[in-house]
This record gives structure tokens, C-alpha cells and sequence, in this order.
């Protein structure tokens, strides 16, 4: 499985992504300029967090205009599994592939530690590999990850099982709880923690680990059949 | 400020605007002699910057030689942006700390954040990636609605800057103490890794090659900064506000991609940060450094604001900006690299064989200087010193037990002091993670960063109290760089070498500069001792206002390596039933402590005695024990003394409790701050071999597991608390006080 790592001017978990998907899990995977980028070739697409374009604007605003977005669209039409994490979240929903916004945090500062959540949905391509309702532990290191949506948004996200984390002492007053949804077709998931920064026991948690599990036991089991 | 270019040089001289830039008299006179004529209005503001005590050291060169700098493993001593050691395997760590204190007591946000971005320059423009930053703060007492709001708005401004630019905050320190109150500290300090063969140098080598201006256009903030570091603030500081930088993180994100891959281009020759004194520094520094001069036409140079003179180009700070010469021909291949991250890269100049500094603008030569002159030749003061009158008073007082009459009582005061209390609100708001080494988080004696693909991980840590160096300046000195090591090895970490962050008052003073003298060399001399080189470094004298000194601050940025991950160590009580152990024994000494201050209000006395050898001797066996795994946790007896310690190593969630006995006098054995002192934890079926290894420990007590605080004195119960009662209280201190 070939994942693709998006870099933005700005973006700073690139290479934690890349160093957890391609050295701890073993796939291959790539860092992709912004620029220089054909995803046609990649299993899947990670957007990692950061402040992509210095988070000018708003976060994820300027990336989510940029012209790899129209590529990332394309891929998610196609089914293909999409993660964001962190700034990676912010811009698919400032690219309309979630539906929400994110608001400053509740206390309005930027925070970081890790946080309890639950997995809200585990029959996700993303989260198969967790049991339902099971609390892990996930690092989170943002300012604005209070998640905001309408009334009928959030009542569609519960009823189609789309929200996938939900916290479980919430940090930063997001709505329902929410640290992750996934879209209607569930190939695109959005998370305000970090997966990435706990697949090794020595950071504290390898909970984010079986995120990336799910992803290729699954990928894998469609690959097959397909084959 | 006069700001006019064609203001002609009689008139520099005989309306002695040199003074409004910061130049004295005889400086000027100097000057004179140098050129054999009159500096125009722009050569006069260039030397000034440059013989600032900011970029000069004029009156602490002196003082500097005096530290060892030094050591079979260091690469690069002081003088480069940053000093560099080797780790082995081919890579090195690159360090250095530097202060931002007058920027951050006018603007806080701004002050705290670009002092953060300085000090990342100076070590990415070494060709090393930046990998933690740490910070070591000073505030008056966190009572006032001002201290309040600077202390919010630096820690806002640094958390602003790192969490952008992706390198985590891992650590720091905070005192608070009256002596800040108008002159708050803030001393950044940045680590880097780099592989040996991509050490960069600030160097402008080779007649003919070219200089490549790089980064975010110059505008007119941040004019004569170096200088405004270099003056007492005063009530009008506010009026300074103009020679505050206002830093953009994503622009120095872009830039350190850009410089990280230039450097892998071998038409690079050298390359260095625009910091203090901006382009006028980076130029002249990069030419005399190589023995060669450089010519550059300031139209060439990028400019945000229409119509800026050149005394405006050459003295601003505008952030994020980088000067590199490369090879003559190859300007292109730098240039796309840059242009590639969306920044500007323009050539601006050349390197000259004739050792001069010239500046060329609309056609004219607007300054034309000897590049010596300006890096070198700036004046040396020796500064008259005399024992300061205080301490000599202190050195006559008797060792005094203070009163205590509740021991439990005692204990939560003290757990709540802000400079005890739980900083946990403040890394909070700091990015600790990204980059995914950070193996052992903010809140320890070091932080400790893995280095991804290697079973090796380095130790970091910044210390000073500085409540010892007020009170006896030698002294206070070896203890700033004995604690650091202390951290350090208590992580299981060898002390591999320090930068040091020098935080004094106004060098006039002969008592401010006794203080001085007698703190570089007690800080030398345990720098000796110890074997930790002092590779790099930063001076900002002239802290106080209204002729009311800080207390003298010599942060101590100190780097170790653990070479092995089984050798890490936790500071915190890790099982009940292990044993609980004390390396040195404890004496009645309270000059300086957190004690002394809660019960009579004040610093005075004796600081506590410290024998260079005997630390050296502790901190080898317990390196030692460690390495031999005799070790579950280590930690470092500091403020507050043993009750402290004990406290703090039982907050961590585990439900863990104590019992210890101790004897003599309770209020010496619980809160002294006796120097050279170990908390330490070993599992009973080690305990021979423990013993054996670390000579003076001794056994005081015993982990539990019933969440209990359970100390006897002399056989009867002193203390006896519930651990998350003293863990609450602790952690809710600073919170509460910022309500």
C-alpha cells in the first residue's frame, strides 16, 4: 500500500506522518510538494497538520484553495481513503469534503497533551482494527479544534454513524464531543488528534497505531478481492 | 529619531547625534581616528550597532575568556551563530541560548516571539535542524495586573512562534521574584542535530563570489534594537516600541526548509542569520570572519516600505532574513531552492579583496568603511569592580533555622510558590510533541529528545537560581552549572557541555559588575570541574529600570547524552516497595531558599556551600548506579529542599505514596536547599549493590502504593497528607493566581 504525504508551505507533521507509515508500519509512502503533485498513483492520501499557509486567513483556508485540492477531490471520489489530521482536518472542511467548521478553542488557547476519546464508530475503514467504544489515548496539539456545525448537520452525522472519535473529557468545546467524523461515503475521516504521534510506546501511547492498521488490513482485503 | 540620510557628517558631529545612537564621546573619537574623517550619518549608526555591547561584548569580552570552551568533543566553540558537539555516528548537537528581555518588557507577544525566532536562526543558519526549544523565563511576583499580562503574553508569544514553525517547546524554567518586576527576563534557548559534514560557517570567503540577500523583505522595524538592548529601560521605554521586531513564523517555517536544503549545495560558501544589527552585522561579520570585504548595493535589497534611507536598511531587525554568499555563477541554483518555498533570494552584493565594508545606493557610495574596524576593533572596557555592600553583609551572617510551626502547613505553602508550583498551564500551550522525540515531556528535571534511528537520546535542560548568585555571586555561579548537570544526569544522561545566558544589570556600576566578575568565575570554574565546555552564549546587561538591578541571572543551557535508551531514568517514584534513598547529607542552610523567603519575606545570609569535587564525585556514582540499572528514579534536590522533592515525586498519577523518617532537626532535613544532593529509588533485591556503588546514600524510606504523604520525625508523625490533596494544591497554584 502507497500512501501519499502532502506537504503545504507551513505544514510540521509531514514528517512525523511519514516516519510513522513508512518506519514503524512499514509501507511506502512519500512526502508530496503541493506543486509537484499526481496522486493517481497513491492508495491513499494523508494531510498532515501544521499551519499550511501560516493559518492566514483561516486554518486550512488558503490550502484548501490550492491546486492539489482538485487531485485530493478526485481521489475521494474514487473511493480512496483519505485521512487529515490536525491542519489536515481544517482543510478538508474548509474544502467542503467534511461538512463543519472549526472555532478557537473554548478557553482560546492553544493546548497540548494527550486526551481520552472514544471510538465512537469502529466500521470505518480507518477503525476497524479498535473495539466499539473503546477509550485510547491520542495526543492533541491545536488552537482551534472546537468543532462547530448546525443542529441538522450534527443530527445527520449521528444518525449515518459518522462521527468516529469523540472525547471523552472535552477540551475544547466541540459540539457532541466531537474529535473525528468521517464522510457519508466513509473513505475521507478528519481528526483534531494525532494518530501519528503515538505508534511507538516510548511517546507515551501506541494507540494511534491500529488507526493505520485498520487501514492497510482493509485496503488489502479490498485489493484482494478486486485482484 | 532623526532618520534623515542627508543630514551631512559635520552635523553628526557638531549636534553629537552619535549620542542618540548610543555612541559615546571617545567612541566617536575613535572612530574619527579610524577613518581619518567624519562618518556620515549612515557609517556613524553602523558603528553603533556594531559597538553595541549587544554585538561587541565591549565590557563582558573581558569577562567571557574566562570560560572553558574547549573539550575533545566540541566542534565548534563561541563565535559561530551556535556551539556544536559531537554526539558520535557522525552527527553533532548545535546550541544556543539568547535573551529577548527589553523587546519582551515594551511588547511581550512580539519580544518572547521573535526572541524564539532568533535563536532558531542561529542555529538552522548552521545547517542543523532545530529539534527542541527551551525557555527560561523571570517575572516580578505574579500578583500585579502587569506581571499578570507579561507573563500571559510572553508565554502566548513563544507558544505563537514554536508551535508554527513545528519545533517542539520541551521545556524551560519560571522564577518569579520582585527584583523582575520591570525587567522581565526571556532567554530562548534552541537545539539542534546536524550530520558533521553539513556544519555551515558565517563566512564570506572567495574575492568575486556573491552575496545573496534571502527571506522576508527589510521594513523599518526593529532600527537600532541592538542599541535599545543596550541602554536601562526606563518609563519612556514604551516610546521605544518602534525597535521591536514583529516576527512571522510561517515565513521563518519556509525559511529553514529553504536553508536546510541549501545547504546539500555545494555552491554554497557560508551563511548566517540576520539577527541583532541586521544586515550591517551579518555582512561585516561574514567578510571580517573571512579576512576578505564585501561590496552591496542597497537597491537590490528587498524593501516592504517605499523609500528607505540606507541608515533604515542597514540598522533594522526585520525578522526571518538570511545573508549567504555562494559560489560566482551558481546564484540560480540557490535562488530556486528559496523560490521554491515562495521566498525571495536576490544578490545584493560580492565579496572584495579590499577588507571594506562599501554600501552603494542610487548610483552613490553612501558608506564606506574598514570591515575590520567594525567586528574587531570595537573598544574593550574594564570596568571598575568593587565588592558589593550587601553581600558583604550577608557573608557576616549566621546560618538561621527559619520558624516553622506546622510541618503539613509548610509543605502545601511551599508546593504553592509559583516558582514550585506546576507549570503545567504554561507548556500546556506548547506544541512539546511535533517532530515525535520527545520521549519524556515538559515537567521533568531534562527533557529528553530521541534521535530516530539510533538507540541514543539527548537530555536538555536550562537552570539558574538566581536568589543564590544575588546573595553570593560566586557562588550562585557553580550552583547555576552544577544543577543543570545534576538535571542532566539524573535522566541518566552525560553532561556533554552548556551555553550560558548572562542576565546582569548596568555594567557602570562597579557593585553590577563585581557581580559580574564573581559569578563568570564560579560558573567557570564548576564548568571546569564538571567537564562541560562552555560552547556558546548570549550577554544582555543593562536589565534594570528606575536604577533597580535584577537579580544577576545566569541561565545555564545545559546538553547531555544518554547513549543508550536503557539508561534513561524517570524523576518520578516509579513502584511501592522500592527504596527511597538520599545521596549527601543536609545542613542548616537557608540563605537564598524558597523557605527563607516565605517565612521572613527576603534573600539574605550565607547561599548554601558548594565543593566543586565532592558534586563531581556524587554525580559520577550516581551516573554510574544508573548505567548499571541499580536505578528506578533520580531527582535533583533544588528548591524547597527534601519535602519538595518528595512531593513532586509522587505526583504522577500512579496513586503512589511515601513513608521516609527523618532525623535532627526537621526543618533543616525537609527544606534546606543544601547543595550536591539526589533523590533516588531503588528496588529492595538491589539495594546491596546500590549501596556499594553510591557511598554517601541513605535509605530514608519506602514507596507505597496508599496515596499517602507520610513523614516522622525522630520517630513521631511530622506529616501525614493525602498526595492528591498536595498534587491539587500544587497543580491549581499559578491558574489560580492568574484569575
Amino acid at each position: 500500500m502507497k500512501f501519499a504525504v502532502i506537504v503545504f508551505p507551513g505544514s510540521n507533521c509531514d514528517r512525523d506522518m511519514y516516519h510513522a507509515v513508512k518506519n514503524v508500519l512499514g509501507m511506502e509512502a512519500d512526502l508530496v510538494w503541493h506543486e509537484h503533485s499526481n496522486l493517481e498513483n497513491y492508495d491513499a492520501v494523508l494531510l498532515p497538520g501544521g499551519f499550511s499557509y501560516g493559518d492566514y486567513l483561516r486554518s486550512g483556508a488558503i490550502a484548501s484553495a490550492s491546486g492539489v485540492m482538485q487531485q485530493i477531490r478526485a481521489h475521494a471520489e474514487a473511493g480512496k481513503p483519505i485521512l487529515g489530521v490536525c491542519n489536515g482536518f481544517q482543510i478538508l472542511l474548509e474544502a467542503g469534503l467534511l461538512p463543519g467548521v472549526m472555532l478557537p478553542n473554548k478557553h482560546l488557547s492553544f493546548m497540548c497533551h494527550h486526551e481520552a476519546l472514544a471510538v465512537a464508530n469502529h466500521e470505518t475503514p480507518f477503525t476497524t482494527n479498535y473495539e466499539q467504544g473503546k477509550v485510547i489515548h491520542l495526543p492533541i496539539a491545536h488552537g482551534e479544534g472546537n468543532y462547530f456545525a448546525d443542529d441538522e448537520t450534527l443530527s445527520a452525522l449521528k444518525k449515518n454513524n459518522q462521527i468516529v472519535f469523540t472525547y471523552e473529557n472535552n477540551p475544547n468545546g466541540s459540539a457532541a464531543d466531537i474529535a473525528g467524523i468521517i464522510n457519508s461515503d466513509g473513505n475521507v475521516l478528519g481528526m483534531m488528534p494525532h494518530p501519528e504521534r503515538a505508534v511507538e510506546k516510548l511517546l507515551g501511547s501506541d494507540d494511534g497505531i491500529r488507526l493505520f492498521q485498520s487501514l492497510i488490513e482493509n485496503w488489502r482485503d479490498a485489493y484482494a478481492v478486486n485482484a | 529619531m532623526l532618520l534623515t540620510h542627508d543630514i551631512n557628517p559635520e552635523k553628526v558631529e557638531q549636534e553629537k547625534l552619535y549620542r542618540g545612537m548610543g555612541l559615546s564621546d571617545d567612541e566617536f573619537k575613535k572612530i574619527k581616528d579610524i577613518l581619518q574623517r567624519r562618518p556620515n550619518f549612515t557609517e556613524a549608526g553602523i558603528f553603533s550597532v556594531m559597538w553595541s555591547e549587544h554585538c561587541s561584548y565591549k565590557t563582558s569580552k573581558p569577562l567571557l575568556k574566562r570560560f572553558p570552551s574547549y573539550g575533545l568533543n566540541v566542534l565548534q566553540g563561541p563565535g559561530e551563530g551556535a556551539g556544536v558537539i559531537d554526539i558520535g555516528d557522525g552527527q553533532a548537537v548545535v546550541f544556543k541560548v539568547e535573551s529577548h528581555n527589553h523587546p519582551s518588557a515594551v511588547e511581550p507577544y512580539h519580544g518572547a516571539a521573535t526572541g524564539v525566532g532568533g535563536i532558531l536562526r542561529d542555529v538552522f543558519s548552521m545547517g542543523a535542524r532545530p529539534i527542541a526549544l527551551m525557555n527560561s523565563l523571570r517575572f516580578g511576583k505574579l500578583t500585579s495586573g502587569r506581571t499578570k499580562y507579561l507573563f500571559q503574553e510572553v508565554v502566548h508569544g513563544i507558544a505563537g512562534y514554536g508551535n508554527c514553525v513545528g519545533v517542539p517547546t520541551v521545556g524551560g524554567e519560571v522564577q518569579f521574584d520582585d527584583s523582575y518586576e520591570e525587567n522581565p527576563l526571556v532567554n530562548a534557548m534552541c537545539v539542534g542535530l546536524i550530520d558533521h559534514e553539513d556544519i555551515q560557517k558565517g563566512i564570506a570567503s572567495g574575492v568575486g563570489n556573491t552575496v545573496i540577500y534571502a527571506g522576508a523583505p527589510t521594513g523599518r522595524d526593529g532600527i537600532h534594537g541592538a542599541t535599545f538592548a543596550s541602554v536601562d529601560l526606563s518609563d519612556e521605554s514604551g516610546e521605544d516600541r518602534p525597535s521591536v521586531q514583529v516576527g512571522d513564523p510561517f515565513m521563518e517555517k519556509l525559511l529553514i526548509e529553504a536553508c536546510l536544503e541549501v545547504i546539500h549545495s555545494d555552491a554554497l560558501v557560508g551563511m548566517q542569520d540576520m539577527g541583532a544589527a541586521g544586515l550591517t552585522s551579518s555582512a561585516s561579520e561574514m567578510a571580517s570572519k573571512a579576512g576578505t570585504g564585501i561590496v552591496m548595493n542597497l537597491d537590490f535589497v528587498p524593501q516592504r516600505e517605499a523609500d528607505m534611507n540606507p541608515y533604515e536598511l542597514m540598522l533594522s531587525e526585520s525578522q526571518e532574513r538570511m545573508l549567504l554568499v555562494v559560489k560566482q555563477g551558481r546564484e540560480q541554483e540557490i535562488i530556486d531552492v528559496f523560490e521554491k518555498y515562495g521566498l525571495q533570494a536576490v544578490a545584493v552584493g560580492e565579496v572584495t579583496e579590499e577588507k571594506s565594508f562599501l554600501l552603494k545606493q542610487h548610483g552613490e557610495v553612501v558608506a564606506h568603511l574598514p570591515v575590520d574596524a567594525l567586528a574587531e576593533d570595537a573598544p574593550v572596557y574594564h570596568m571598575p569592580a568593587k565588592e558589593a555592600a550587601y553581600v558583604k553583609a550577608f557573608q557576616q551572617m549566621e546560618n538561621t533555622i527559619p520558624y516553622v510551626a506546622d510541618y503539613g502547613a509548610m509543605l502545601k505553602q511551599l508546593l504553592q510558590q509559583p516558582t514550585i508550583a506546576s507549570k503545567e498551564c504554561v507548556y500546556d500551550q506548547y506544541d512539546s510533541m511535533v517532530q515525535t522525540n520527545s520521549i519524556v515531556p515538559p515537567g521533568s528535571d531534562s527533557a529528553v529528545i530521541r534521535i530516530k534511528g539510533m538507540d541514543k537520546a539527548l537530555a536538555i535542560t536550562t537552570d539558574c537560581n538566581s536568589r543564590y548568585i544575588y546573595i553570593d555571586p560566586e557562588t550562585g555561579g557553580k550552583i547555576a552549572v552544577a544543577e543543570a548537570a545534576r538535571n542532566i544526569v539524573c535522566s541518566g544522561a552525560r553532561p556533554l557541555g552548556l551555553t550560558d545566558g548572562l542576565n546582569f544589570g548596568n555594567p557602570t556600576n562597579p557593585e553590577v559588575f563585581w557581580q559580574m566578575q564573581q559569578s563568570v568565575e564560579g560558573m567557570s570554574e564548576a564548568a571546569r570541574i564538571l567537564e562541560t565546555p562552555v560552547v556558546s552564549g548570549n550577554v544582555s546587561l543593562y536589565n534594570q529600570s528606575n536604577g533597580k538591578s535584577i537579580f544577576p541571572t545566569l541561565v545555564v543551557g545545559m546538553v547531555g547524552l544518554i547513549e543508550s535508551l536503557e539508561h534513561l531514568t524517570p524523576n518520578f517514584f516509579q513502584a511501592p516497595g522500592d527504596l527511597i534513598y538520599v545521596i549527601g547529607e543536609t545542613k542548616a542552610e537557608f540563605g537564598g531558599s524558597e523557605l527563607q523567603n516565605v517565612v521572613e519575606g527576603t534573600y539574605q545570609g550565607k547561599a548554601p556551600f558548594i565543593d566543586l569535587q565532592v558534586e563531581a564525585e556524587r554525580q559520577k556514582q550516581l551516573f554510574t548506579a544508573i548505567r548499571q540499572d541499580l536505578v528506578q528514579s533520580a531527582h535533583d534536590l533544588a528548591e524547597g529542599g527534601l519535602g519538595v522533592a518528595l512531593a513532586e515525586s509522587v505526583f504522577n498519577d500512579k496513586g503512589l505514596g511515601l513513608e521516609a523518617d527523618i532525623f535532627g532537626n526537621p526543618t533543616t532535613a525537609l527544606f534546606s536547599e543544601t547543595q550536591s544532593r539526589f533523590l533516588v529509588t531503588v528496588k529492595p533485591h538491589q539495594q546491596r549493590q546500590f549501596e556499594a556503588a553510591v557511598t554517601e546514600a541513605c535509605q530514608i524510606g519506602t514507596v507505597t502504593d496508599h496515596g499517602k504523604f507520610l513523614i516522622r520525625a525522630n520517630d513521631e508523625t511530622l506529616i501525614d497528607e493525602d498526595v492528591q490533596i498536595l498534587h491539587n494544591l500544587w497543580e491549581g497554584a499559578i491558574p489560580c493566581l492568574l484569575k
